[in-house]
């Protein structure tokens, strides 16, 4: 584990995301009040608040195991409303970059679908240059899409030419393909910021339940 | 002195938006959900309004549904973003200018933490000069592309067709505006009129003639939840707020709802379908569901482009008895239609949501 010679408040203190996140929370509640998440999830910002502002490392580890830190939906309304200036969806993306740097992600169920984001997302990136690509979503993963999607899944390219759009052709334009060198250089920041290395720490960490 | 109080909040959020000479930033969600926006978009810039944009081949995705997925680090989000100002500037262009809100917010956000943590402007520096070969300068202006509209919104609606009035009542139409939440809830000084008052899309569709809608889950997020939607098993986290905004606006009777956001627009779509599906529950009339336009499709339909040249065909939820509420033509043979009018069939009827 990564935090072997380091205690987790020291390699929270390391990521801007964290200090810029938290300023001396009051525990007022206001995040949690505003929050979509504490809505539907057993999930309440203020008490995560709480137990970071705490830096136990005991707390902290079990933080880090837990589905807890997964449930956030990263709106950032906690930005807006906290009368502190604390950002508790920024330290959520703190919490989270440090499970999986420890490989503590993969002890939760919610941590572990960071897979099936990683399968989608990340391979799309690598392989189309876009988050998200027409051609690789399907009702049998996305059945919420209904018919008119799956309609223009059937005849994507004469919807796409009747609508203007280049799709996979050269040049600029709506889906137009992303050319070898620019996708080339896009996987060299990948590589050259560590994104390729988490990828492979989810992969390794990971298996599909 | 309420009015005086207020209008010194509005002062706080007013935002540069610059008037002509963009580098055009797409957007991955769009383009692959409503394609047409994105050259809608075009279209009115360049033709209606006569500005001068670029459309660059050579960019990327920003990689932002990838951040705040927690599947990337800010350091490469930040390096890709430069990457993006490198290839503006490589164009000779200052102004630029995001189709995307989620992309908004992270190029908004990345020099935000360029200014107040230095270090990581050098560190991106030095990333994005080892991974390319690329130096960059951080563009004078970032707007969004609803900025764009919103700040011709006066030009438009004097090329206007139709205005957003009710032809059978004379009455203006009921519109319900929904922001996406990183347009202003991050950095509210970023969007017109903040994160509580934003009048981005309220501009809009008063200066085209519509009525805004006050309704109390007003400013709550849809529920995209990037994770939460990406993941099949949490997906209901998106369905569920989505619901709560629907269930809120539903008693002021909304003709339609208007975004400046893709996830939005698409999730506020798709999920009436599924709720009519799941609960036999629809909300707008007869049947239908309440049709969620982006801002081009509306400013398009103002300005009399053809409706099915929008896109408004890739919409689950019907659009037809709004542009009948307008008196906007159109033929509805022509809906289905694919490139020269090849017939390519039509879609499967859903079994409750009317279409």
């Amino acid at each position: 584990m990564k935090h072997d010679e380091k205690k987790l408040k020291d390699l929270l203190a390391e990521d801007f995301l964290f200090t810029e996140g938290i300023s001396g929370c009051i525990n007022c509640g206001t995040c949690t009040a505003i929050c979509p998440a504490a809505k539907f999830f057993e999930y309440d910002p203020r008490q995560l608040m709480d137990t970071v502002q705490r830096m136990n490392n005991d707390e902290l580890i079990e933080l880090l195991k837990s589905d807890v830190i997964w449930f956030c939906g990263q709106c950032l309304s906690c930005k807006t409303r906290c009368p502190r200036n604390n950002v508790p969806g920024y330290i959520i993306t703190a919490l989270r970059r440090l499970s999986q740097d420890t490989g503590y992600f993969a002890e939760s169920a919610e941590g572990r679908k960071q897979l099936t984001i990683k399968r989608t997302v990340g391979e799309n990136i690598i392989k189309h240059g876009y988050c998200v690509f027409v051609d690789e979503i399907g009702l049998d993963k996305h059945p919420e899409q209904g018919p008119v999607w799956q309609w223009y899944r059937n005849n994507t390219e004469s919807i796409l030419k009747k609508l203007g759009a280049n799709y996979k052709g050269s040049g600029e334009g709506t889906l137009r393909k992303i050319s070898e060198a620019d996708l080339a250089e896009l996987y060299s920041i990948l590589e050259e910021t560590g994104a390729l290395e988490k990828f492979n720490n989810i992969e390794k960490n990971c298996h599909e339940d | 002195m309420k009015i005086e109080g207020k209008q010194n909040i509005w002062k706080e959020y007013q935002k540069e938006i610059p008037d002509d000479d963009y580098y055009y930033a797409r957007s991955c969600i769009r383009q692959n959900f409503f394609p047409a926006s994105e050259e809608t978009f075009l279209k009115i810039v360049r033709e209606v309004l006569g500005k001068n944009i670029y459309d660059d081949e050579h960019q990327t995705t920003c990689t932002g549904i990838a951040y705040h997925s927690d599947l990337v680090a800010f350091d490469t989000t930040m390096t890709v973003a430069a990457r993006q100002f490198s290839l503006m500037n490589n164009a000779q262009l200052k102004n630029f200018v995001v189709s995307c809100v989620t992309s908004f917010g992270i190029y908004s956000e990345a020099l935000a933490t360029w200014e107040h943590v230095p270090e990581t402007l050098e560190k991106t520096k030095e990333h994005l000069k080892k991974a390319t070969g690329r130096e960059f300068t951080a563009p004078e202006i970032v707007a969004h592309t609803s900025d764009i509209i919103y700040k011709y919104r006066e030009q438009i609606k004097e090329k206007a067709k139709f205005l957003l009035i009710n032809k059978h009542t004379g009455k203006p139409l009921r519109v319900v505006e929904h922001i996406g939440c990183h347009y202003a809830k991050i950095f509210p000084h970023k969007g017109i009129g903040g994160a509580e008052f934003p009048y981005v899309l309220s501009g809009m569709i008063e200066s085209w003639g519509g009525e805004i809608i006050d309704y109390p889950e007003r400013r709550h997020c849809c529920g995209f939840g990037f994770r939460h939607y990406l993941v099949k098993e949490n997906r209901g986290y998106s369905l569920s707020n989505t619901k709560v905004k629907f269930d809120s606006m539903e008693p002021y009777k909304p003709d339609f709802v208007i975004t400046n956001c893709p996830g939005c627009n698409f999730f506020m779509d798709r999920w009436q379908y599924v709720i009519a599906e799941m609960n036999h529950k629809t909300y707008g009339e007869n049947g239908y569901g309440i049709p969620v336009l982006t801002y081009e499709e509306v400013a398009g339909l103002v300005l009399g482009f053809p409706p099915y040249s929008l896109g408004l065909q890739l919409h689950q939820v019907s659009v037809e008895p709004l542009l009948d509420k307008i008196g906007i033509p159109y033929d509805i043979n022509e809906k289905y239609l694919g490139f020269n009018n090849e017939d390519i069939g039509a879609p499967a009827k859903p079994g409750v949501l009317k279409v």
